[in-house]
């Protein structure tokens, strides 16, 4: 897998932490490897929205890759209210359905962005960088060590 | 069954399985199935209903499964093992999501049940007044099949009259 310059929280230089949430396990797989390969951790993993309210509040993570269509509550639902009680979450909707109410929907709810499966791992780290901001910086390839401001 | 309702599922499977197997597809047979559908793998099941109902069966064969979940995970997985089903119901999930993204934008209202993973030895009939297509991707990994039964309820037949 292609790697990435990796992206560092500029406030302690270090990884950017995920909750990924997916009923599928293959997903939850394949977006910790991606993660990997932008220098970032998973910080907690949850297979449905409900799931993932209780983990948000445990973990505290720097950004949330939400799938929509999930058992027990879907993706915007949990959204909503994570950021009911966090409004500062950082929280990216991934689902393989793409379509317009589903995306405004998500949008209107507070989500940040919207990325489409199969996901590519080029356009997650371009949508990782966007909606992390001014929080994140881009360290060297070889050490690590953050050089530059990246929004 | 009408072109328009199945082009989408067609194109989506073909970018799924590019990106997925990591390597270019094409298509290969192309039939009108008109016996019920007996898995010859694994395979994953996935339900319509709304303007669009009937069914769409994935079925890929164990050592496909495989490669389609080594290249998914990045990891070596063994025919047999349980992440091949998970595999498979990821693919199905993916190509339907992309298809009814498509429909969607169309006009189209329905709902798609939960994958799951297709188990029986006993074959699938067609929906009673809908035949089936079944056809083949040829992959790098394998022939992945599919098996598409879908119609138009008799309530929205008007949308027969989207353009194909």
């Amino acid at each position: 897998m292609e790697q990435f310059a990796p992206l560092r929280r500029k406030k302690d230089g270090q990884p950017v932490r995920y909750l990924v949430v997916d009923d599928s396990v293959f997903a939850r797989k394949n977006l910790g490897k991606m993660i990997e390969t932008f220098g970032g951790e998973v910080a907690g993993e949850a297979s449905d929205g409900l799931a993932a309210i209780t983990e948000y509040g445990r973990v505290l993570p720097d950004m949330v890759l939400m799938d929509i269509t999930m058992p027990q509550m879907e993706g915007i639902e949990a959204a909503e209210k994570i950021l009911q009680k966090h409004s500062d979450a950082r929280i990216v909707m991934v689902s393989s359905v793409g379509y317009q109410e589903n995306i405004v929907a998500a949008l209107q709810r507070g989500a940040r962005h919207f990325v489409q499966k199969p996901v590519k791992a080029d356009v997650l780290y371009e949508v990782v960088k966007y909606v992390m901001g001014d929080d994140v910086v881009v360290a060297a390839m070889a050490d690590g060590i953050a050089d530059s401001a990246h929004a | 069954m009408k072109m328009e309702l199945i082009q989408p599922f067609i194109n989506a499977a073909d970018a799924v399985l590019g990106q997925s197997m990591r390597c270019r597809t094409s298509v290969g047979e192309v039939l009108m199935a008109e016996k019920t559908y007996e898995r010859s793998g694994i395979a994953a099941h996935i339900g319509f209903t709304g303007d669009i109902e009937g069914r769409i069966v994935f079925d890929l064969a164990p050592s496909t499964a495989a490669y389609l979940a080594s290249s998914l995970s990045g990891t070596e997985i063994e025919a047999g093992d349980e992440m091949a089903k998970e595999a498979v119901l990821e693919l199905a999930n993916q190509v339907i999501g992309n298809a009814v993204t498509t429909l969607n934008n169309q006009g189209f209202n329905f709902k798609v049940l939960p994958p799951e993973v297709y188990l029986s030895a006993q074959g699938l009939p067609a929906s009673q007044d809908t035949e089936a297509l079944l056809m083949s991707f040829d992959t790098c990994g394998g022939a992945v099949f599919m098996n598409i039964a879908l119609r138009y309820t008799a309530q929205n037949s008007r949308k027969t009259a989207v353009s194909a």
